[in-house]
């Protein structure tokens, strides 16, 4: 069996994600997701004064009596899946044969209410919908919480996790289990959660259900037989998974009669309603109008509403152990609803639950306004972003090149991705990203600088604050353990691959008789440019990957600097490790060499450690520069253009003598798309 | 018959150039003037608002250069009777709301002006000097496409008022001929070189281009030399720019035609250069080239920043209004397409769609600009009669960037004026910008001052 390993990471994501299949997916949802992106827009910033007659609506629904649903008769679950394994159309299914939603072809990704989620196919920040479903005469109440499937979102994931005892993991028929899958699968059985596996897509042509089973049996020990196989498209053996949710995921252990203990599980932010709380109530109940207190901060409040998720919210006069729903509680600020937080009853304090570690970012980037003009524009799209997202950390930051900006963490990158496609959709800011770094640590050796630090590690986010090797004892990387699952044709390739990226193999097993799970330990640094994009392309598209940190490695580091006639161009440099200082200077001096126009003299653009200069390039001076009609009918159309360049001039950064424009350094910094 | 022809137009136009010697004496006895105008006309601050050279637009062509952007029609029906009363008209509009007293050289270009009937140079030229002076020594070029049809209608052109021809030779050899999409040969073009010799001698230019498809400096080498043997005394060399939107561009872009690299087209300009100075040809501008002094006066008048006047679709013009008072100048565009253009004459009686009003810091730019295209550059005293506030020394002296291109030896600025070195005039494109800053930062604060003063605006209209 496989260690169970400890994750609190992320996953490569990669372009392949935002190419084929997401496209695919955007393509058939097109007008849906317009239709629904209005809705949401309308419940997010409800600026159609819409509120009054929800509330009316709600209040007709207000008599739902929940009492009938002791914890017995309450499943909380959550579906886990590799992207585009059918997670989201299951849950739709789900949904419509619960009554939850109308039956209707136009159900697609009904939880996935974010643009960016429609677009790429994934689910971002997770949805609760709560499902009420009759089973050998009994009703049932099935709380379905949705979960990022990235583990990049890990975060969203465990959070989920812990309201659930049970989960769904999803696996194609036709692409068997993926790399996300294995990472989904641990996650759920290290929180010791009831796994179904369910083999989905059983309907396509090519699907080998029997084979995936195997799969699953090898991989995760849980024997073939146990796995449900469906259509989520059609609807084929779906009930199956609705009475396997019954039957087979226990009931939460949580007591009615207990003292009110609720998880705070997710929160967001509303303009006009304030801060709305997702809660998974583990013990006693909850009533409009109670005084409850939130453990972290001591401070009490009176619950205004309450209700369940289904998908849309509905609201009840109360909520009782076992349940999971929203609370609004007059809470004016995210922070007050702390994700992981407890909350109780003022009379009756209880012990606060274990709560969620932070969110550590793992991939920092520089983010800068198109123009310092859009500066307070970006920030405030920035922060209003960040209310909902927690797991981005924000630290402001200045470049000579790109002007004031700021440098953000990421859990992955495509959690990068995802954070920049929002800020650009819903907040309409253009921004310059720039190409993903890693935090590196340095072990001091300087008795000064330890002192001046507080400690003898530091953590180095920006380069310029990279320490000199004479006061370091020993420089850290962070490094992660990547699962590569592909056909067996590829892997000659794939490990070429990942030994050109400083890989170390730590397992290769094969998971049936075609393919092959292969584990790396990697440094994260060699995967956070393109290599998913190389895997994905020199395997035809069919090899998986996904990783998980797994701390830091002692590594030779290295400054590198970039030269411009000498001088250093201090928003370049770089930190890479010392094999990799070639590659990454050669290609950094190349790239600068397409961007900077030619001058009236020749310049050296050098890649240099210390004083070594380990690669050049070279921009020839302009021999002939000089248009060669101008009479009366050119003057304007050449005025013009030189006044642009005048223009350009003053805001060109000089280095000696070298004019670079804004572009250059855009061209050099930013990440390829 | 033709003969014949060509003697009536010579009856019937040149008295009309003549006449213009009247008109010279009532101009003269106005007492305004005082001396009579030359070729290169005096450099008086007062000459500048009253004189100005005339730009022609002939909009159309027999077919479309694949190289070439300019505007230009390819006629569906002939209107040529309409374009000539159109750009009389406009002219005599133009000349009246300027305050012009005397247009100092006319150039008819296009299109291809030598597929106009002469009759039409002629009457344009005919109103010229109805209203204002037109010195009979006043230079008149024509650009012709040397055609076996362009080249029999020289004598006629000739006879209607026009004494020098700038012929679009462009090159020597009849397969990049075909390329470039020219409508003629080789042998056409040394032919009607000829014919333009016998007719104006020494007032002859030829136009070629380098960095063609294909060339390499050898054969440019030669091919230059080839034609030295049978030009005259004025050759205009330019380096073929692939434009937007062109057939050549699309072709380059495709891969289908390479054009040698940058470096190989400065190495063919160097080499021409040189080839031409060996040959008593001196470099007078970026582009030109002459002998004898036969330089191009009108050109030579944009350079100097002085006014023009541009009729005809798409024409531009600088020249300052008479009801203005002739302070400030104004760049003025016509409307682009040719029926659009000659309707609006028609029914408005005048074809210009936009007035810029230049500022001061504008035309100042102008003049640098232009000037420096030039091998004598700027004289102090020519840039006196523009800026009497400040001078050379005071605007360029200080600026670190201009001490390094000075240091560098690409630029100097001595007791003469302001100019170019001969590696630097190559270079101009990228000097230009900075020195256009460095102008800016020495003009502005003084003309905020002014404009403090007298708290005049500047206005753009559209037409």
């Amino acid at each position: 069996m496989l260690p169970v390993v400890r994750r609190c990471g992320e996953t490569s994501l990669l372009k392949w994600i935002s190419q084929s299949k997401i496209y695919k997916r955007t393509v058939q949802n097109h007008t849906t997701s317009h239709i629904l992106m209005r809705q949401r827009r309308m419940k997010r910033f409800p600026v159609f004064s819409s509120s009054k007659k929800t509330i009316i609506t709600r209040a007709d629904k207000d008599t739902t009596d929940l009492s009938e649903f002791t914890t017995d008769r309450i499943r909380n679950f959550c579906i886990i899946a590799h992207i585009d394994h059918g997670k989201s159309t299951l849950a739709d299914r789900l949904l419509e044969m619960t009554g939850a939603i109308a039956k209707s072809d136009r159900n697609k990704q009904v939880l996935d209410k974010l643009q960016v989620e429609r677009d790429r196919g994934i689910t971002v920040k997770a949805q609760t919908a709560s499902l009420f479903y009759n089973h050998q005469g009994q009703q049932y109440l099935l709380n379905l919480i949705d979960t990022p499937g990235h583990v990049d979102f890990n975060y969203e994931v465990s959070r989920s996790i812990s309201a659930c005892q049970g989960v769904l993991l999803i696996v194609d028929a036709n692409q068997g289990v993926q790399a996300q899958t294995v990472a989904n699968f641990y996650l759920a059985f290290e929180a010791e959660l009831t796994v179904i596996p369910v083999i989905n897509k059983i309907d396509l042509k090519n699907a080998d259900p029997e084979r995936v089973g195997s799969q699953i049996e090898k991989l995760f020990d849980i024997p073939r037989e146990e796995c449900i196989k469906i259509s989520a498209k059609l609807g084929t053996n779906v009930e199956k998974v609705l009475e396997a949710v019954v039957d087979r995921i226990p009931p939460p252990v949580a007591r009615t009669d207990d003292p009110f203990k609720a998880l705070v599980f997710d929160s967001s932010f509303n303009h006009y309603r304030g801060v709305i709380a997702n809660i998974a109530v583990f013990g006693g109940q909850v009533r409009k109008g109670d005084r409850i207190v939130s453990a972290h901060l001591g401070k009490t409040y009176e619950v205004n509403e309450l209700g369940l998720l289904r998908p849309e919210e509905h609201q009840t006069q109360g909520l009782s152990a076992g349940q999971v729903g929203y609370i609004i509680a007059g809470m004016k600020d995210v922070k007050e609803a702390q994700i992981g937080d407890t909350l109780y009853h003022r009379e009756q304090p209880v012990e606060a639950l274990p709560g969620f570690k932070p969110a550590r970012a793992m991939v920092f980037a520089g983010m800068y306004p198109m123009d310092q003009s859009e500066y307070q524009g970006l920030r405030s799209a920035i922060e209003r972003l960040t209310l909902n997202d927690s797991s981005v950390s924000v630290q402001r930051d200045s470049s000579i090149a790109l002007g004031a900006g700021w440098r953000l963490g990421f859990l992955g990158l495509l959690h990068m991705e995802v954070f920049n496609q929002r800020l650009e959709q819903e907040y309409n800011a253009s921004v310059i990203v720039t190409a993903p770094t890693v935090p590196y640590k340095a072990i001091l050796s300087s008795a000064k600088l330890i002192k001046e630090h507080g400690s003898e590690e530091i953590t180095i986010v920006n380069p310029v604050q990279f320490p000199d090797r004479s006061v370091v004892s020993e420089y850290l990387e962070p490094v992660v353990l990547g699962t590569i699952i592909t056909p067996d044709t590829y892997t000659g390739k794939i490990i070429s691959l990942c030994l050109s990226r400083r890989a170390v193999q730590k397992n290769m097993v094969y998971i049936d008789d075609q393919r092959v799970m292969m584990k790396y330990l990697f440094p994260l640094n060699e995967i956070v440019v393109d290599f998913y994009d190389l895997l994905k392309s020199l395997s035809s598209g069919y090899a998986s990957f996904d990783y998980e940190n797994a701390g830091y490695q002692s590594a030779d580091l290295i400054k590198l600097d970039i030269l411009l006639n000498g001088l250093p161009v201090e928003e370049l440099t770089t930190i890479a490790h010392k094999d990799r200082a070639y590659t990454t200077g050669k290609a950094m001096c190349e790239r600068l060499q397409d961007a900077i126009p030619r001058q009236m003299f020749e310049i050296a653009v050098q890649a240099a450690i210390g004083s070594k200069v380990i690669a050049r390039e070279t921009i020839k001076a302009y021999r002939k520069n000089v248009l060669a009609k101008c009479y009366g009918g050119d003057i304007s159309r050449k005025m013009k253009l030189l006044k642009k360049q005048a223009e350009g001039k003053k805001k060109m950064r000089l280095i000696g003598r070298v004019e670079v424009p804004k572009d250059a350094f855009i061209n050099v910094l930013k990440r390829d798309k | 018959m033709f003969h014949r022809i060509r003697k009536m137009i010579r009856y019937a136009f040149r008295p009309a150039a003549r006449a213009l010697l009247s008109r010279d004496l009532c101009f003269l006895s106005d007492g305004t003037g005082g001396k009579l105008i030359e070729f290169d006309p005096s450099s008086g601050s007062a000459d500048l608002s009253r004189q100005a050279s005339l730009y022609v637009h002939w909009p159309y062509c027999l077919r479309r250069c694949t190289y070439c952007n300019f505007n230009k029609y390819i006629p569906r029906e002939n209107r040529d009777d309409l374009m000539t009363e159109c750009l009389q008209r406009e002219t005599e509009t133009l000349l009246q709301l300027s305050q012009v007293s005397s247009i100092t050289s006319v150039f008819f270009g296009g299109g291809t002006p030598s597929l106009a009937q002469p009759s039409t140079i002629a009457a344009v030229l005919n109103t010229v000097s109805r209203q204002v002076k037109l010195s009979e020594k006043a230079e008149v070029t024509l650009e012709v496409n040397p055609t076996p049809v362009g080249m029999s209608k020289l004598e006629d052109f000739y006879h209607a008022g026009v004494n020098r021809f700038s012929i679009g030779v462009q090159s020597l050899q009849d397969e990049d001929l075909k390329l470039l999409g020219r409508d003629h040969s080789a042998h056409q073009a040394l032919q009607t070189i000829e014919e333009a010799r016998r007719l104006c001698p020494g007032r002859v230019s030829v136009d070629v281009m380098f960095g063609r498809p294909k060339q390499t400096v050898e054969s440019w080498e030669s091919e230059l030399s080839e034609l030295l043997k049978v030009c005259d005394d004025h050759v205009s060399l330019y380096q073929l720019t692939l434009e937007r939107g062109t057939q050549l561009f699309k072709q380059v872009q495709r891969g289908e035609v390479t054009v040698p690299a940058d470096d190989v087209t400065a190495e063919m300009y160097q080499c021409a250069r040189r080839t031409l100075q060996q040959h008593g040809f001196q470099q007078y501008e970026v582009s030109n080239f002459a002998r004898h002094s036969a330089v191009s006066h009108h050109n030579m008048s944009y350079w100097k920043g002085r006014q023009y006047i541009g009729v005809g679709p798409g024409a531009h013009g600088r020249f300052a209004l008479l009801e203005e008072g002739g302070v400030t100048r104004e760049a003025r565009t016509q409307t682009l397409e040719p029926d659009v253009w000659m309707c609006e004459v028609q029914q408005r009686g005048h074809g210009t769609r936009r007035r810029i009003k230049l500022s001061h810091l504008e035309l100042l730019e102008e003049v640098l600009v232009m000037g420096m295209r030039m091998t004598e550059g700027i004289h102090h005293k020519h840039w006196e009669l523009f800026c009497p506030e400040l001078g050379l020394y005071e605007i360029f002296g200080t600026s670190i960037e201009v001490q390094e291109f000075l240091q560098s030896g690409k630029l100097i600025l001595d007791t003469r004026g302001l100019r170019c070195s001969w590696e630097g005039l190559a270079l101009l494109d990228s000097m230009l910008p900075a020195l256009l800053v460095e102008l800016e930062r020495q003009i502005s604060p003084r003309l905020q001052k002014d404009y403090a003063a007298d708290g005049k605006t500047e206005k753009t209209s559209i037409m």
